[in-house]
């Protein structure tokens, strides 16, 4: 008794600690990505419960300011970082954060404290052929979804036609240019440059970073939007923090100061200066139509996988399920090993595999991969049910084909097939409706398909209920006809009664 | 008079057993169709009377005896391929109790699956021989019906029609007045006869002595059957 009062006891603790952890004012609570990787935010090679990089140290010298006994940091993917501080998961985000007009209308946003510009690395070969953005007509550049150089390509490339690669990290783009998968990457100089040192280690240098930078930005912290006294209070201290030199300190130390950050230090210390305070508004619903066409773009890469991969995974499955049931033992003990493997791993693991893993042995075209995951996944379950369906067709059935001279063959094609697929149409009607949706987690392997694009959208306008609604919509666009039909065959082929 | 009964005799069962989980099915069981001639294949249900009819159309292995359907011989043991029972398909046609008729094709498409696939024909040959054999059943008119549409009795008469479809000397019928009125039942009966009369043997395993005694020109119990002592 005493110690189920005790545990109760201990657990209210934990869950008030929980509930009032943001409320503690000594403790400055900041979220970042530490999969973004140094030098913004990294966990420490020798404490890897702790963070370090720039970032993190701006966080302590801002919590130091602020007088707070110290900043605690939460992990938080980097495309949510808005509206993870919006709901109230941290005070402040702090990751490489990019100042942006939109940025700036959603939320309370502290002045620009570093300088950054967007580069393109490009492979070695390539260094005479690729100078700028304008001669990547027609080849593949890839970049960080939700960034100023994504919406920058978007711009500039998608008048064209061009191909854009969204990715979700900033490792795996240099690794698909060097594989030759993408022939540019488009991203901050500060992660060209880590790329860089990172292949270079290996020995000779498989890409090269364009000295001519596309375009510059600045990175920022990101407060909620009523947090904005807050945020006065934080512009305060990152001016003292100019002025005394700490900050420079801080990016000397992490080998990222150039004298674009002092021209930068002056611009903003310069008496009157507000540093693009007050966003630009009106831009938003105009962005807003701008994504459409990528987002019907996107839906029908969706439409298109789904319905690719269904094909694949009925013809794949149709041979498992036959193997199965008819085969001889090593065959129906491959199979069956086959639909046991696949439906018991996951398909996230399958993609990146396919993608990542076979990369050494054949360079599959992402749209390629993806493809090949989801039908051979989906291939098990399709067997599974044609296996059921197959097997609920009655033996008299069958035992009336072969009384007639059929051969085995026709009895299964004449009889058994066309009679187990009255059984097998509503499972695989709600097999590719599943599919569907599951073809949204390929964007890990680069396709922007409707749910990843809708992403980038919802991040860019800085809201996910318009572009929510939007893919919820196009979703149940293209899933319910499919329903309808199905209920209608079913109809046709099996409600007949006398 | 041996010879005359070789030529005339369409199906020889002899000392026929089936054993299942250790236990007799059929046991020491024989008999002989003729051409033109309806057997009936009496005892009261679960005697057999089913099994001995699967086993003639080799659906159902058996363990001692022999089965000679119109000179195609069946052995003890495992079924044979398919492959090797293409003559016997041509030489029986099996009517079951429920019929099963495939559910996905129509009355028509019935009786002319093994027409098209078996024999060869193309749709309208095939067509226009299943429609003479439905027409000559009573069901022409419901050609098109799928199954599920079919009374009993329309049921098991396309049911005839396509076990006739492959036009076998030897029609094994189970239990056809399951489900028949007395009218249907009249109906059936004539049909039979006039099926004998062109020359069929017909071996029908009913628990109806009435409809045996009216149509049957013999009548075999099952468990009646010789039973030598030494057939274990």
């Amino acid at each position: 008794m005493n110690g189920a009062g005790a545990a109760i006891g201990c657990v209210c603790c934990i869950a008030l600690g929980l509930l009032t952890q943001h409320g503690q004012s000594r403790v400055l609570v900041w979220g970042g990505d530490a999969e973004g990787g140094a030098p913004f935010v990294e966990a420490d090679p020798g404490d890897p419960s702790t963070v370090r990089g720039f970032d993190v140290e701006v966080a302590a010298r801002i919590a130091g300011g602020l007088s707070r006994s110290a900043a605690r940091f939460v992990q938080v993917q980097w495309a949510n970082i808005d509206q993870s501080v919006e709901r109230g998961d941290f005070t402040l985000g702090l990751s490489g954060v990019e100042d942006t007009p939109v940025r700036r209308a959603r939320h309370a946003v502290t002045l620009p404290y570093f300088e950054f510009r967007e580069v393109l690395a490009v492979r070695t070969e390539d260094r005479d052929r690729i100078r700028g953005l304008h001669d990547l007509r027609g080849r593949r550049v890839g970049t960080l979804g939700a960034t100023i150089a994504y919406d920058l390509l978007l711009s500039v490339l998608a008048a064209s036609f061009k191909k854009k690669v969204s990715y979700d990290d900033d490792v795996h783009p240099y690794a698909d240019l060097v594989a030759g998968r993408l022939d540019a990457v488009l991203l901050d100089h500060i992660i060209a440059q880590r790329a860089l040192s990172r292949t270079a280690s290996h020995g000779d240098e498989e890409f090269v970073i364009l000295p001519a930078a596309v375009a510059s930005g600045h990175y920022v912290g990101v407060l909620a939007r009523r947090d904005s006294a807050l945020r006065d209070s934080i512009d305060a201290v990152l001016r003292e923090a100019m002025r005394d030199g700490s900050l420079e300190q801080i990016f000397r130390r992490w080998h990222v100061w150039d004298d674009s950050q002092g021209a930068l230090f002056e611009r903003v210390l310069r008496p009157g200066t507000t540093a693009g305070r007050d966003g630009d508004v009106a831009a938003a619903p105009a962005r807003a139509i701008a994504y459409l066409p990528s987002l019907a773009r996107a839906a029908a890469v969706t439409l298109l996988l789904s319905v690719l991969s269904m094909s694949l995974a009925v013809l794949v499955g149709l041979g498992l399920a036959s193997g199965r049931l008819y085969g001889p033992l090593p065959l129906r003990i491959v199979t069956t090993g086959y639909i046991e493997l696949v439906r018991g791993t996951p398909l996230l693991l399958q993609l990146f595999v396919i993608y990542y893993g076979l990369a050494g042995i054949v360079r599959l075209p992402a749209f390629l991969a993806a493809l090949l995951a989801l039908g051979l996944n989906y291939a098990a379950y399709e067997a599974e049910i044609y296996r059921g369906a197959l097997e609920a067709v009655p033996r008299l059935q069958l035992e009336a084909g072969r009384t007639l001279g059929l051969s085995e063959a026709q009895i299964l094609r004449l009889v058994r097939a066309p009679q187990a697929l009255r059984y097998a149409l509503a499972p695989m009607t709600n097999d590719f409706v599943a599919l569907l949706k599951d073809s949204s987690l390929v964007s890990v392997i680069t396709v922007v398909e409707l749910t990843k694009q809708t992403a980038i959208y919802a991040t860019n306008v800085g809201n996910w209920v318009v572009p929510g609604l939007l893919c919820a919509i196009v979703y149940l666009a293209m899933s319910l006809p499919l329903s309808r039909l199905a209920r209608r065959l079913e109809r046709r082929w099996g409600g007949r009664s006398s | 008079m041996g010879r005359a009964i070789l030529l005339t005799t369409l199906l020889t069962i002899d000392g026929l057993g089936v054993r299942h989980d250790s236990r007799d099915l059929v046991r020491g069981f024989s008999l002989a169709v003729g051409r033109g001639e309806i057997v009936a294949l009496m005892g009261p249900s679960g005697v057999g009377k089913t099994t001995v009819l699967r086993v003639v159309a080799a659906l159902q292995a058996f363990d001692a005896g022999h089965v000679i359907v119109d000179g195609f011989a069946l052995g003890p043991g495992p079924i044979p391929a398919e492959s090797r029972l293409r003559p016997l398909r041509r030489r029986v046609g099996l009517v079951f109790q429920a019929h099963a008729l495939f559910e996905h094709l129509t009355a028509l498409d019935n009786v002319t699956l093994a027409l098209r696939h078996v024999l060869g024909q193309n749709r309208s040959e095939a067509d226009l021989l299943a429609s003479k054999l439905l027409a000559g059943l009573d069901v022409g008119s419901r050609a098109s019906a799928w199954p599920r549409q079919l009374s009993g009795g329309e049921a098991q008469r396309v049911a005839i029609a396509r076990a006739l479809a492959l036009d076998p000397p030897l029609l094994l019928m189970d239990e056809p007045t399951a489900a028949l009125d007395a009218a249907r039942r009249t109906g059936l009966g004539t049909t039979l006869r006039r099926l004998a009369q062109q020359g069929r043997g017909l071996l029908i395993a009913t628990h109806d002595t009435e409809f045996a005694r009216d149509y049957a020109d013999r009548a075999i119990n099952l468990v009646s059957a010789p039973r030598p002592a030494d057939a274990r």
